[in-house]
């Protein structure tokens, strides 16, 4: 193994760990500011335990998010500095403008919601939650923000052997981000809101707390629904994007060897790398061509050609990702994005003929749909980062030559085995929890709040 | 003005209010076990924070930022260079963060020892690895012509280094002592000015050890303004053992703060205008100008930043004011 696998890996590791809990505080945060923005307005207390209930697993969820973003933010310096050499003047900025401008505001506000139920009013208690959670948005887009220029530099001039900004706003209004953006935030509002049915399904199922988990599951279902049209929306334009802007990437996605006019969609492919060839495959004629152009005609460039196009423009090489992870990948979001459309579908039609909580099949398929938002976010990030290669900024640095060059094996090493070990101890708490939380409810957490609320200053934190 | 000078003060303002703040969080986890004696009393004791803890760290995370944004060079090879230091750093921030979040979540007293035994261990190895980290930058390091580092870890542990380390994990305790004594009442406040009292007495021949270490191992007092700040810093923090001998904890408190904001200063001011100082060879230090971004991305920064920056004390210092009260047991939040 080389520093350059070893950093990659890790970086993967790492990523997508912390993604599993950035899109449910992105989601979540928005469902919990409803709650209680409906707690305010009607005083109804059914409202304020939904709201401290499904808080209190959103605290959870955001410590692990919080904690895992700071390695994140670092770890670009210790095992990429020659990447953050490169691309520092343009992909620094946004990172220090997500910190001053969104993750300010997010955990401050924070710490006021959980300590000030008490301190503050019942307004101002809400804003401080809806601060919260449209900070943490806010905080995703400028983090998209530096990743949409690894996808697509724009705004930036070659100089002094580096990377230079030349325009702000171009960075900001990066076209990838423009679509990226609201692919992953709808993609953490599908997460919450899928979330919130499965767990809902889980009491409704039990018959428990009734009240709290018919109302929940009612903004949820809603919610989800919205959410998960809108991400299979944005990413059909995405994608329409991709395949100008990264074209490689969307060829290897396909495993789409030759250039074809019309394309068709493979469904299956058995991939031979090594050979750049399907052995076998089962294809939708015409299909690919109308996802990408609105219609059955329209010429796909295949890998090969645009492997020799890469060739002519970089000089010799392989810019040919790995196809079969990225055919995959794309796959396991698509069929993971489908089943949930359906099952947001159903949830809609049970809804509306008030017939979910007999349903006791449709409740179990919920419950065990909460995973599947994750899939989908981890194969998304899959796709669009090792779709990048062998680029680390694509077009201007490969990833071989961004790696820190001053660190050795054995320190990446210690370091790679300890985040593995703490991040795995930490995941077992963090679910432990999570699920401790859920089977126990609202209604004890509320026991405990009345034991509090003899003494002044009783909040969340039961 | 150039702005190359207005971001290297603006990252000191950062790293400075970083250590002012969580300053006093470090040292409150590491005074945990020791002034808690039973859960109710360690639960007093991590809500003085509770609130803030966060709010604090996001100083750190923007100093990052900002390095990374304004000093590109500076952040890859300060972190590249200082890979181990930095992971321990890391590892402790999260067990830390995670702990204050999740001890309280359950009531099996294996859980709650362990997670206060993590936020001890956190704080700790925290506030004596940024002392080391300070350290090392204004000492020098084996850095080439290449801006990169060419050391090993155990470059980082000169005997300076760990006595700059010493200094603010005894530094951030007293701060952590003085910041209980005056957020919490009754016994506990009592225990916690005893503490802070104790804490002075080893302080003061840490940091004076550090001062007359930097003498000898670094050009820290070739600069008439980190000459003064640094004496400043010893005197404030002489002052504030004095007066919590006679009990005036508030006083005590503002003046072991301005302790660490001028100790913070001189460092900065002595290493200005380099940023990392290479001990291999004075022209291959990093400098504010060789490590710099482009002039535009420091312009488009400076204009963001200038906007934000009050914004964000206003705010931070209205959620000081709203947790104003001293904790008690019988307002416990969790």
């Amino acid at each position: 193994m080389t520093e350059l696998i070893l950093s990659r890996l890790q970086f993967a590791v790492i990523t997508s760990y912390h993604f599993l809990f950035v899109p449910l505080t992105l989601g979540l945060g928005v469902l919990v500011a409803m709650m209680e923005t409906w707690y305010a307005k009607t005083g109804n207390e059914t409202y304020k335990k939904m709201t401290k209930f499904w808080g209190k697993l959103f605290l959870i969820n955001f410590a692990m998010g919080v904690v895992t973003g700071i390695v994140q933010e670092f770890q670009f310096g210790m095992n990429w500095s020659e990447y953050s050499r490169f691309v520092g003047d343009i992909f620094g900025a946004p990172l220090a403008i997500e910190a001053l401008v969104a993750f300010f505001l997010e955990s401050t506000f924070l710490g006021l919601w959980v300590f000030g139920w008490d301190k503050l009013s019942k307004k101002v208690h809400l804003t401080t939650i809806w601060i919260v959670a449209i900070s943490s948005n806010i905080s995703a887009f400028f983090i998209l923000v530096a990743n949409s220029f690894m996808q697509e530099p724009v705004g930036y001039i070659l100089r002094n052997g580096r990377a230079e900004m030349t325009d702000f706003f171009a960075v900001i209004t990066n076209p990838h981000v423009i679509y990226q953006f609201p692919h992953t935030v709808l993609s953490g509002f599908v997460t919450a809101g899928f979330f919130v049915m499965g767990v809902s399904a889980y009491h409704l199922l039990k018959k428990s707390h009734l009240d709290v988990f018919r109302r929940s599951f009612h903004i949820a279902v809603i919610f989800a629904l919205i959410s998960t049209l809108g991400v299979a929306g944005v990413g059909h334009l995405q994608g329409m994007h991709l395949v100008e802007s990264q074209p490689m990437k969307m060829a290897a996605a396909e495993a789409h060897w030759e250039t074809e006019n019309p394309a068709g969609l493979s469904l299956y492919a058995s991939i031979d790398e090594q050979g750049q060839k399907n052995n076998f495959e089962i294809k939708i004629p015409g299909m690919l061509s109308f996802l990408l152009y609105n219609s059955f005609t329209g010429e796909v460039k295949g890998i090969h050609e645009l492997q020799n196009t890469a060739v002519q423009e970089y000089g010799p090489g392989n810019y040919v990702p790995p196809v079969a992870s990225l055919f995959w990948s794309f796959r396991i979001m698509l069929t993971a994005g489908m089943w949930l459309v359906l099952m947001a579908l159903l949830g809609l039609y049970f809804y509306k003929t008030k017939a979910y909580e007999q349903n006791t099949l449709f409740l179990k398929l919920l419950l065990w749909t909460i995973p599947v938002p994750y899939i989908a976010n981890i194969a998304g990030w899959f796709l669009a980062e090792v779709g990048r290669q062998p680029w680390i900024v694509y077009g201007l640095q490969r990833v071989e030559h961004g790696v820190s060059t001053s660190v050795s094996m054995l320190s990446m090493l210690i370091a790679f085995v300890g985040f593995m070990l703490v991040y795995a101890a930490l995941a077992a708490a963090d679910l432990y929890l999570m699920v401790k939380y859920i089977k126990k409810g609202p209604e004890e957490a509320d026991l405990d709040e009345h034991l509090n609320s003899e003494v002044k200053g009783a909040s969340l934190w039961t | 003005m150039d702005l190359n000078i207005l971001w290297f003060i603006l990252i000191t303002v950062l790293f400075a209010g970083f250590f002012f703040l969580e300053g006093f969080d470090f040292g409150v986890g590491i005074l945990l076990p020791f002034l808690g004696k039973n859960d109710q009393e360690r639960r007093v004791l991590i809500n003085t924070i509770g609130p803030h803890w966060d709010g604090n760290e996001v100083w750190l995370i923007t100093a990052g930022g900002a390095m990374f944004a304004a000093f590109p060079n500076w952040y890859s090879t300060l972190f590249s260079g200082f890979f181990l230091a930095l992971f321990l750093v890391l590892v402790s921030l999260i067990i830390r963060g995670v702990a204050f979040e999740f001890r309280s979540s359950d009531s099996n007293p294996l859980w709650r020892s362990t997670w206060d035994w993590m936020i001890f261990t956190g704080s700790f190895l925290s506030a004596l690895l940024w002392g080391v980290a300070m350290a090392n930058l204004v000492r020098g390091v084996p850095i080439d012509a290449k801006m990169q580092y060419v050391g090993t870890f155990f470059d980082l542990l000169s005997p300076y280094a760990i006595v700059g380390g010493l200094t603010t994990l005894f530094v951030f305790m007293f701060h952590g002592a003085l910041f209980l004594s005056l957020k919490t009442t009754g016994e506990m406040a009592e225990r916690a000015m005893k503490a802070a009292q104790g804490i002075a007495l080893a302080a003061i021949p840490v940091v004076t050890l550090l001062a007359g270490l930097s003498y000898f191992q670094t050009d820290l007092f070739a600069s008439l303004g980190a000459s003064i700040t640094l004496v400043g810093s010893g005197a404030a923090l002489i002052l504030a053992s004095i007066l919590i001998r006679s009990r005036k904890a508030g006083w005590a408190f503002i003046l072991n703060g301005i302790t660490i904001l001028l100790f913070t200063v001189s460092l900065f001011w002595g290493l200005f205008p380099r940023v990392m100082v290479s001990s291999l060879n004075m022209q291959w230090s990093l400098t504010i100008y060789n490590a710099s971004s482009s002039p535009y991305t420091l312009k488009i920064m400076t204009i963001i930043a200038l906007v934000m920056v009050p914004i964000v004390l206003l705010y931070q210092g209205w959620t000081y004011w709203v947790f104003r009260n001293r904790i008690t047991e019988k307002n416990l939040h969790y």
